[in-house]
């Protein structure tokens, strides 16, 4: 059975996610009909991200409240693989592109890097489970 | 660290999941305790040494002592 910090996350997510969606839609369609210029394109453009940070916040607080501490260890294990997985292949993208070998990647899909890591990071915990 | 937790486990007729709940932790915990794959906190260590009622040096084995 999951744990009520591993509920809270989960509800978190699902929320969170929901709320991205629909803020990532509805600026983008304010952006493409020109309804959104000067200052207050900003914070307007800003706002899909605030769901990705608090999807971060989200694990954060699941990780600080988590009761079982072989689940919270495995939750940071997978944290750490994410983060090695989304640094390691941006410094690569980084270099590779700083000479003009490739193409220009925007900055926040350092993020999608990280969230793909997670399920690296499930990966290598499952090695980790059936390893014994 | 070796231990002897399934053979206590098996001595009261739990499963690990029986275990887990009297522990209130996930029977995956259990599983990872019993076959060595994770150490438990000393927290941890003492629950289980007070739920079956012995100290933790009959419970887990010193990994200074298996080494000799």
């Amino acid at each position: 059975m999951r744990s009520v910090a591993a509920r809270r996350y989960n509800r978190s997510v699902l929320w969170l996610s929901g709320a991205y969606v629909v803020l990532l839609l509805g600026i983008s369609i304010l952006f493409k009909r020109n309804l959104l210029g000067g200052p207050i394109a900003y914070p307007a453009a800003l706002l899909p991200a605030l769901p990705i940070i608090g999807i971060f916040a989200a694990i954060g607080r699941f990780i600080a409240e988590e009761t079982d501490e072989y689940q919270r260890m495995l939750l940071i294990r997978q944290t750490l693989v994410a983060t090695g997985f989304a640094l390691t292949v941006a410094t690569v993208w980084g270099f590779l592109e700083s000479f003009d070998l490739i193409g220009h990647a925007d900055g926040y899909y350092v993020a999608v890097l990280w969230f793909g890591g997670l399920g690296l990071g499930s990966c290598v915990n499952r090695w980790w489970e059936r390893r014994a | 660290m070796n231990n002897c937790l399934k053979v206590l486990r098996a001595e009261r007729s739990w499963s690990q999941g029986d275990l887990a709940d009297r522990l209130e932790v996930s029977r995956q915990s259990v599983n990872a305790i019993e076959t060595g794959r994770y150490d438990p906190s000393l927290p941890l260590a003492f629950r289980i040494a007070e739920l079956f009622e012995r100290p933790i040096e009959a419970i887990f084995v010193s990994p200074t002592k298996e080494t000799l």
